[in-house]
């Protein structure tokens, strides 16, 4: 049955039907679940987009970034400060600024999540410019304390972020779409739900065409030995700038998109251990692997909620389990679940055999017929 | 010098000293650790909460409710110590088997040592916060754990016009005997010798005859029993023991063991107290919510214009 559905995967036939059966699932998927159900899908892609962000500079670049969900929650404070901020300050505040109402922000949703956009990336350029010499592991040292700062700037700059008490009121974003309509999102997930859709499908298709290009082969030098690619005149630091930069962009784009769902901002939800998530699930899914970003980010969160829902307990166990996983991984399968071909020999070490990459096919190609958006 | 330091010098220089002790203590542990393998053993402030659960256990084991004094008292404590130490030890020596040796073999990339590091952390710490299954039954729980008072809170002398406590005289002290320990085991023992060969080339150390898996058990064991002697003074000092208690001081001490010079074992001393000092000292002129900034503030800073710290590293890059 699998060698099957890998020789008909290999058709180009066959992949045009899986990719159609998988969009026609995808599209129509918040159509069979309840609203409980379809804001845990809102979850997952936003999820998978973050995943996918730091899939670039952990997968394709080779650096640990522990610091990552800062540049989610610079996202969500870019969409939640400047809508939010006359309604909460003149609400919270003691003595608050009492600003004129705000500016009909919610009209302007594209231009806000352009806005939380670059306002990530230029926090990932600033961040990475000084650091991104270091060596490996003090950039995973250094990248965890920024996301620390972060959040503790976030807590304790009340007069900007109203501290730990967080953001509310958020107001929900509204989109023109002929003169004189609007589509307003209200609390229903299934608007945010094609929104983050495109998203996701948006960055697919740019980060696989940068992985393929020049940029994605300085990035495999980069990961395999820098100073022999430094040597052979790869621009190393501007590389793994942009690295970073699209990383931190796509996070921001996720959480202005989540901040305008939830419509509430707490420092609080952006702990190191959120950013260890996202890592658990590039790990998971199959480091530099895109498909695998997908799957791993899903299935930590879909299916954490699916036994959620049965045993209530269960999320006590999540991170141990999730911890659990890292290690398990790192020994048994480090390329993961869907191994991208070329991280797998690297992964696996010296002794790993040619192949390794291409027998996992079958299993590839089982899983894309489930889980995949099919813009592979 | 500054009003706000003028007033608070010597009380916070000597809570600083105290706090330094703590710091550089598990310090040591994470720059031996990194100077034979290179590698940020995340998972370090987990063995230095274990020491701390350790200590509890002790205190419960041993039926003690109310604080003992004369000669009982430094016996109770290194009745307490040295089985955390123990523990602690055999924490860090079972996490090298489970976890690092199998990517050792295999010649793993960096990458995947550290991705182990961050999951055996994240492990280990919600081990000691989930309730067991069936038996319903929990190593630590959500809360923290309270410490019955062991040791009645006296002053010793005073000094600058500032009462130092029995408790910072212990913590100080027991620091730096550990330390002592620590330096002739590494630089006058057959042990210590094996171990700084290999810090100082593996591979040449290997053909040499150095039994190179028995040198890093041997290195992971030393970094345990230190964070296990820090963990169990932390709980004696604070009177807390916590699943997440080692992340803080776990990321301090590790500021200061690449403040002092990573691999070094002298600069992780120094730069444990070089840190307590600096963040205790800031803390009087900002406020307590900024404490943890300054000392990643310190630790970024370092990074970027001294990378090799204060005494510089001992063992290559």
């Amino acid at each position: 049955m699998r060698e099957r559905l890998a020789r008909f995967q290999a058709t180009k036939k066959g992949r045009a039907s899986l990719v159609v059966v998988a969009a026609i699932v995808v599209l129509l998927l918040p159509h069979g679940f309840n609203d409980h159900w379809r804001a845990v899908f809102v979850d997952a892609l936003a999820f998978s987009l973050l995943a996918l962000g730091l899939n670039v500079v952990v997968g394709f670049a080779g650096l640990l970034d522990l610091g990552y969900i800062a540049f989610f929650a610079i996202g969500n404070y870019a969409f939640a400060i400047p809508t939010a901020g006359s309604y909460s300050k003149g609400l919270f505040l003691e003595g608050g600024l009492h600003l004129p109402p705000a500016p009909h922000w919610h009209d302007w949703m594209w231009l806000l999540l352009l806005g939380a956009i670059v306002a990530a990336m230029l926090a990932g350029i600033i961040l990475g410019a000084p650091t991104l010499r270091l060596r490996g592991d003090y950039l995973a040292i250094v990248t965890l304390g920024f996301g620390e700062m972060v959040r503790i700037v976030a807590r304790n700059l009340d007069s900007v972020t109203i501290g730990s008490r967080g953001i509310t009121a958020i107001p929900h974003p509204q989109i023109p779409y002929a003169p004189g309509h609007r589509y307003l999102f209200g609390l229903a997930p299934v608007g945010y739900y094609y929104v983050m859709l495109l998203l996701v499908i948006l960055m697919v298709g740019i980060i696989t065409r940068l992985n393929d290009s020049r940029v994605g082969r300085a990035w495999h030098a980069i990961r395999e030995d820098e100073l022999a690619a430094a040597s052979m005149g790869v621009p190393t630091v501007r590389m793994k700038l942009l690295a970073f930069a699209i990383g931190a962009s796509t996070a921001g784009a996720a959480g202005m998109l989540t901040a305008a769902r939830v419509n509430y901002v707490s420092p609080d939800s952006f702990t190191l251990l959120q950013s260890i998530l996202v890592l658990a699930a590039v790990v998971l899914g199959g480091m530099g692997s895109i498909r695998g970003s997908i799957l791993g980010a899903s299935a930590i969160i879909i299916v954490p909620e699916f036994i959620r829902s049965r045993s209530p307990s269960f999320q006590d166990y999540r991170f141990l389990i999730f911890g659990a996983i890292l290690v398990i991984m790192m020994i048994f399968r480090p390329q993961g679940l869907i191994p991208s071909k070329r991280r797998a020999i690297e992964l696996t070490g010296a002794v790993a055999m040619p192949g390794a990459g291409v027998t996992e096919g079958p299993e590839a190609a089982h899983a894309l017929g489930e889980t995949d958006d099919g813009a592979s | 010098m500054p009003e706000c330091l003028r007033t608070g010098f010597w009380p916070h220089t000597f809570d600083g000293l105290t706090l330094g002790s703590i710091y550089a203590m598990i310090a040591l542990g994470y720059t031996m650790v990194y100077g034979v393998l290179q590698l940020i053993n995340f998972a370090h402030s987990e063995v230095f909460m274990i020491g701390t659960f350790a200590g509890v256990w002790m205190l419960r084991l041993y039926g003690i409710h109310s604080p003992v004094s004369g000669i009982e008292l430094p016996l109770m404590i290194a009745a307490i110590m040295v089985p955390s130490m123990a523990i602690s030890g055999a924490a860090a020596v079972a996490l090298e088997r489970v976890a690092y040796r199998p990517l050792r073999r295999r010649g793993a990339p960096r990458l995947a040592f550290l991705i182990t590091a961050i999951g055996a952390s994240i492990f280990l710490s919600n081990l000691f916060f989930i309730r067991i299954p069936i038996v319903g039954w929990t190593l630590g729980g959500a809360a923290p754990v309270q410490y019955p008072e062991l040791i009645h809170r006296t002053a010793l002398f005073t000094a600058f016009g500032y009462q130092i406590s029995n408790k910072q005289v212990l913590v100080v002290v027991t620091m730096l005997l550990m330390y002592m320990f620590l330096d002739r085991f590494v630089m006058r023992t057959r042990a210590g010798k094996a171990l700084r060969a290999v810090a100082e080339d593996p591979e040449a150390a290997a053909l040499m005859g150095v039994p190179i898996d028995r040198v890093i058990v041997t290195t992971f064991l030393l970094g345990g029993i230190m964070a296990g002697a820090a963990g169990s003074l932390y709980g004696l000092f604070f009177g807390q023991a916590q699943f997440n208690i080692g992340f803080i001081p776990g990321i301090k001490a590790f500021t200061a063991a690449v403040l002092g010079g990573i691999g070094n074992i002298r600069g992780a001393l120094l730069g444990g107290l070089l840190l307590g000092l600096v963040e205790n000292l800031g803390v009087t002129c900002t406020s307590t919510a900024w404490q943890d900034v300054i000392a990643f503030g310190i630790l970024v800073a370092v990074l970027m214009f001294r990378p090799t710290g204060i005494m510089g590293e001992r063992v290559r890059a």
